[in-house]
């Protein structure tokens, strides 16, 4: 692949807890193949948020679900602390579960209803062995003051919670097995702004306090410019622009992450941002355009566009873009 | 759903000329037996001609059951037990549509007041192609013959920016991206010429990009056909964008009502405030090394609308409430002439 950002080698920096290389993912359909997620490469350091977003079919949830392998990868790799996870059998797979989590958007269809909050968060504990008898349960009222739960809702059934506190739950089972890194899916996506807010600074107090690594899956680009450290944009399977998050944010130099910002509604009547309506729909992934996947959407798309996948280009630190014409364009930027 | 109440057109004062809808003091609940759930219980708010006022809430904050009752839609056991709904017909007239006859009520669906939703799929009949059901809601309305009401249909899909019309009448609902069938409920709902649309979460399940096609283009037909829309949404962003004032509910009453600019610069709601704070802001909660600071999150969590509290329903949560808020409920009460709120100590915001 070329990537002017990264090293295709293993990162030696220490700091790296994940780093993904070159990741794909191809599902066979009845209508043909369809490259889900399309050589994606990144690094999440020890202690981060990652926020990788994108619209419906940028293929950021199956990239998150690849790395745990709950869909297996077509190639790539994803060294997490040293060790390849992709090219791991099953059995040496199973310890690094533990180290890796996910949490899901919506608590209430991955909480098993017919199971007490004891027995769903117990269950993670008995699978990797890490705790019996009075220290289990120690561990799981532990677990539930730990997320803002009391120890009485041990006995409750998924359904007797709200939508926050479902969403407590689901963290609570993640945390059961001390994970160091967490993967997770749209969690506050369901959430009404309120609750919405109760949660997000859960996720940031357990950051803190276990040092946890996170990559915070999301399409509300509010939310994350506020949470995550660095960002990925996804557009049908391929990465656009990534980058620290505050500097993507203040300088978007690709043209959909500019449309997108653009595009985020936000609470201020006195916003009159630069309108950037992108016309049409987001191609079928079925049939992706040819070159620059992007190209059909994009206001500035030349010729060229439809030529060649466009290579990332480093625009500042750590900062990189997918657009050939990304230098020309940023000069028309400046505001 | 069978309404009583006599005189329900007599209320030829009781509107002004800029006002298309007035609902005072609505009451709708869902009687289960011997509990009742208030879903509505004392809504209050103005929809001025050709303006938006945005309905914004959390879930069960009764905002989608006040649009059905305007619409009057709602599903057994929901019924409208109080208050009124001063709607002004094109012709002039007002009327009641709380206690109007159905046979009355069909009349003005579609004509004079249309509805979008969240998801098209709810109006939109997956065994039609898109052409036969506007044709069919135009000549549901007025007597045109099946060639006329076609190219008036082509026009409808035309105005709601559907590239190549003709192909697309022809085609069915599931043949179309979800931000195409949402054009096209909108044609729907906009092929009789309605003064007021009522719009329920139109962008909520689309993307961002699509969201901002679908409010331009709504604001357009606004600019350009003068209706009025009550839009229906939790999102405070899409609020910004695309409302002239919002009404803010909470436990089934509208809290607070004000011009756009008014309310997001000086809500004059506790609950307004905390909503405003609640939401993530990089600029106000990131320093300049990146630290964040953490949101503010409303204390506790909704009232259950089959238990309010007998004051003011936000008073559990509130930081100002005092022994007064507890046991009272606020009336509408005016912050400034266009600011309504239901605060007893709105003076200290």
């Amino acid at each position: 692949m070329t990537d002017t950002t990264h090293t295709t080698q293993a990162p030696d920096d220490a700091d790296i807890l994940l780093s993904v290389r070159g990741l794909s993912k191809q599902f066979l359909t009845g209508s043909g193949p369809v490259k889900a997620v399309e050589d994606i490469s990144f690094d999440v350091r020890r202690g981060q948020i990652v926020g990788i977003v994108g619209e419906s079919g940028s293929g950021k949830t199956t990239a998150g679900r690849c790395l745990l392998r709950l869909v297996e990868p077509s190639s790539g790799k994803a060294i997490f602390d040293g060790v390849d996870l992709f090219s791991l059998p099953e059995k040496a797979l199973r310890a690094y579960r533990r180290r890796l989590q996910i949490i899901f958007q919506d608590p209430y269809s991955s909480l098993n209803p017919r199971m007490r909050v004891r027995d769903i968060i117990g269950e993670a504990i008995d699978t990797h062995g890490l705790a019996k008898g009075a220290a289990r349960q120690a561990r799981i009222e532990e677990l539930l003051t730990r997320v803002g739960l009391s120890p009485e809702h041990a006995s409750r059934y998924p359904n007797e919670f709200s939508g926050g506190q479902r969403q407590r739950v689901g963290i609570a089972r993640a945390l059961a097995v001390e994970p160091e890194l967490i993967i997770a899916d749209e969690p506050v996506s369901a959430l009404d702004v309120s609750v919405q807010a109760q949660v997000l600074n859960l996720i940031q107090e357990l950051q803190r306090e276990l040092g946890l690594t996170m990559i915070f899956i999301s399409h509300d680009l509010t939310v994350v410019e506020y949470l995550c450290d660095e960002i990925v944009v996804l557009y049908l399977g391929r990465i656009m622009e990534q980058g620290p998050a505050r500097s993507v944010y203040a300088k978007p130099r690709h043209p959909y992450t500019r449309a997108l910002l653009a595009t985020a509604p936000v609470p201020d009547p006195n916003v009159r941002r630069e309108r950037v309506i992108l016309q049409g729909d987001i191609p079928s992934p079925l049939d992706p355009p040819s070159g620059c996947v992007f190209r059909t959407r994009c206001p500035h798309a030349i010729a060229a566009c439809a030529e060649t996948v466009p290579t990332r280009e480093t625009v500042g630190p750590g900062h990189s873009v997918a657009c050939i014409r990304q230098a020309e364009l940023a000069e028309t930027y400046q505001d | 759903m069978a309404m009583s109440t006599p005189n329900a057109d007599n209320h030829p004062d009781a509107l002004a000329d800029d006002i298309v809808l007035r609902a005072e003091d609505l009451r709708t609940h869902f009687i289960m037996g011997t509990r009742t759930a208030k879903s509505v219980d004392g809504v209050t708010l103005t929809v001025r001609r050709g303006q938006t006022l945005a309905v914004v809430g959390e879930s069960g904050s009764g905002k989608s059951v006040t649009s059905l009752s305007i619409m009057r839609l709602l599903s057994h056991p929901g019924r409208i037990v109080g208050g009124r709904l001063l709607y002004r017909m094109r012709d002039g007239g007002v009327v009641d549509l709380a206690t109007l006859s159905d046979k009355r009520m069909r009349a003005i669906r579609g004509k004079e007041i249309a509805m979008i939703f969240q998801e098209p799929m709810t109006s939109l009949n997956p065994l039609y192609t898109v052409g036969d059901q506007i044709m069919e809601m135009i000549r549901l309305h007025e007597p045109i013959s099946r060639h006329e009401a076609r190219i008036r249909a082509r026009r409808m899909l035309e105005l709601v920016e559907i590239p190549a019309p003709d192909k697309r009448l022809d085609q069915y609902p599931h043949e179309m991206s979800g931000g195409m069938r949402q054009r096209v409920m909108i044609a729907l709902a906009l092929a009789c010429n309605p003064a007021l649309l009522i719009a329920d979460e139109p962008t909520t399940a689309l993307d961002v990009t699509i969201q901002a096609q679908i409010l331009d283009l709504m604001r357009r037909l606004q600019r350009e056909i003068g209706m009025s829309i009550l839009f229906v949404t939790h999102n405070l962003g899409v609020v910004a964008e695309i409302a002239h004032e919002v009404a803010v509910m909470y436990a089934g009453r509208v809290v607070e009502q004000a011009p756009v600019h008014d309310l997001f610069a000086r809500p004059r709601h506790p609950y307004t405030k905390g909503l405003l704070a609640c939401i993530p802001d990089a600029k106000r909660d990131r320093a300049e090394d990146g630290t964040r600071k953490m949101l503010n999150p409303i204390p506790g969590s909704v009232p259950s609308v089959l238990a309010l509290p007998a004051g003011c329903a936000y008073a559990p949560r509130c930081p100002l409430a005092e022994a007064h808020c507890e046991s009272v409920p606020p009336d509408l009460l005016n912050a400034s002439p266009e600011h309504l709120t239901r605060c007893w100590r709105h003076e200290l915001l």
